[in-house]
């Protein structure tokens, strides 16, 4: 073969990149994804909240959530000349409607979006006797349909309350934070809702998310932290009203 | 022969029985363990696959800005330039998937605009809100344009 040097090693170099683009092709998108580089949290802004129901009509059209049931509602609270220890509290239908409108009012008063904390420590996944409930390598709480026996114990052990027997498929449902989405690089339908950006996907392994100066420039909460479970949903500007 | 045990035949009988309960239990156990048990954790590794196989309805708005370019830069140039389009349209990962059979409908306009600015004493007091007769009967869209709704 007549080859100069140039031309084998122009040659070699085609080959070699032709020939990894191809293996990625075939692999697909699906396979890009890599666990390792992901933990998956949510960062809230309660000041931003406008109780629009946004974020709980869209989790029910992605995920199939029934009616009178929820993976995200809207809490909206009251608390009368400072006493915290009893804030009024309602939601009415987890806010898939939004709220009845209050009028002017010298009580304190917000919004609360509220979901599954995503914890670190999930006492949820301590209480499932199966293994249907796990912590995913890239800090998700997912509920494995198939293998869920129904028991309800997670949905005792969740201190948030975030969790609920699927009525057809009488197996535990939650929050999943779109884990068919955020594996795709999309954020998830509540977040791609919300008007007003009062929440935000937050993944904690990627130094260039702004999850990492919303830590750090703002008074930031978890739900409960008392509980110890490491929650991953963190809230700016929480009331301590807020259980 | 010389027997190293007395009645050790009852010893070589308890041994086999031992051997058929631990293959019977491996056989029950290999037909009960769901494949990939274990991999990452104590559950099945195959149901992260199942979660992520599942469809998406919302496309996302980078989707919707690669075909309707006008109006992403209207919005982009108003108040309503951070709300994404499905925020108000709806889910629309079907219609980004199949433009010419599956249309978008127009969101209703009984709710569109009210849904966030109907005043609420619990909304942050920087968000614009509307009470009594700002509009004076007129619909919203008689005044504001919803892509860029300063007048």
């Amino acid at each position: 073969m007549d080859l100069n040097r140039r031309e084998l090693l122009v040659g070699v170099g085609k080959f070699i990149i032709l020939s990894g683009s191809a293996r990625a092709a075939l692999n697909g998108d699906t396979q890009t994804y890599n666990m390792a580089e992901h933990w998956w949290g949510m960062t809230i802004d309660v000041s931003k909240c406008i109780g629009c129901g946004n974020c709980v009509r869209a989790c029910a059209a992605e995920n199939g959530v029934p009616k009178g049931y929820f993976r995200t509602w809207v809490e909206r609270y009251q608390v009368n000349g400072g006493d915290i220890e009893h804030p009024q509290v309602d939601s009415p239908d987890g806010a898939f409607n939004g709220f009845p409108p209050r009028g002017p009012s010298n009580a304190k008063s917000f919004f609360v979006p509220k979901l599954c904390n995503h914890c670190v420590d999930s006492p949820c996944v301590q209480a499932c006797p199966v293994g249907a409930t796990f912590d995913s390598p890239d800090g998700v709480v997912l509920v494995d349909e198939k293998y869920c026996v129904g028991c309800r114990y997670c949905i005792q052990a969740c201190p948030y309350g975030c969790r609920y027997l699927h009525p057809t498929k009488h197996t535990a449902d939650k929050c999943s934070l779109c884990y068919h989405r955020i594996t795709k690089g999309l954020t998830t339908a509540c977040c791609e809702a919300c008007p007003t950006g009062a929440r935000k996907l937050a993944d904690l392994k990627n130094p260039a998310d702004p999850v990492h100066e919303f830590l750090r420039d703002n008074n930031v909460q978890v739900l409960k932290p008392y509980m110890a479970t490491r929650a991953k949903v963190y809230y700016k500007d929480l009331d301590g009203a807020v259980r | 022969m010389k027997k190293i045990l007395r009645d050790s035949e009852h010893l070589v009988r308890l041994v086999i029985l031992a051997a058929i309960f631990v293959a019977v239990f491996l056989i029950i156990r290999k037909a009960v363990v769901p494949a990939g048990f274990g991999k990452y954790g104590h559950y099945r590794a195959g149901a992260l696959d199942d979660i992520r196989a599942r469809s998406i309805s919302f496309a996302g708005h980078e989707a919707c800005e690669t075909c309707h370019d006008e109006q992403a830069q209207k919005k982009a140039q108003g108040k309503h330039a951070q709300v994404a389009c499905e925020a108000c349209h709806g889910p629309l990962a079907a219609h980004a998937d199949d433009p010419s059979t599956i249309k978008a409908v127009k969101p209703d306009p009984a709710t569109l605009c009210m849904r966030c600015h109907q005043a609420d004493s619990a909304k942050p007091k920087t968000f614009p809100q509307v009470a009594g007769d700002h509009a004076g009967g007129e619909p919203c869209g008689a005044c504001h344009n919803p892509h860029n709704p300063a007048m």
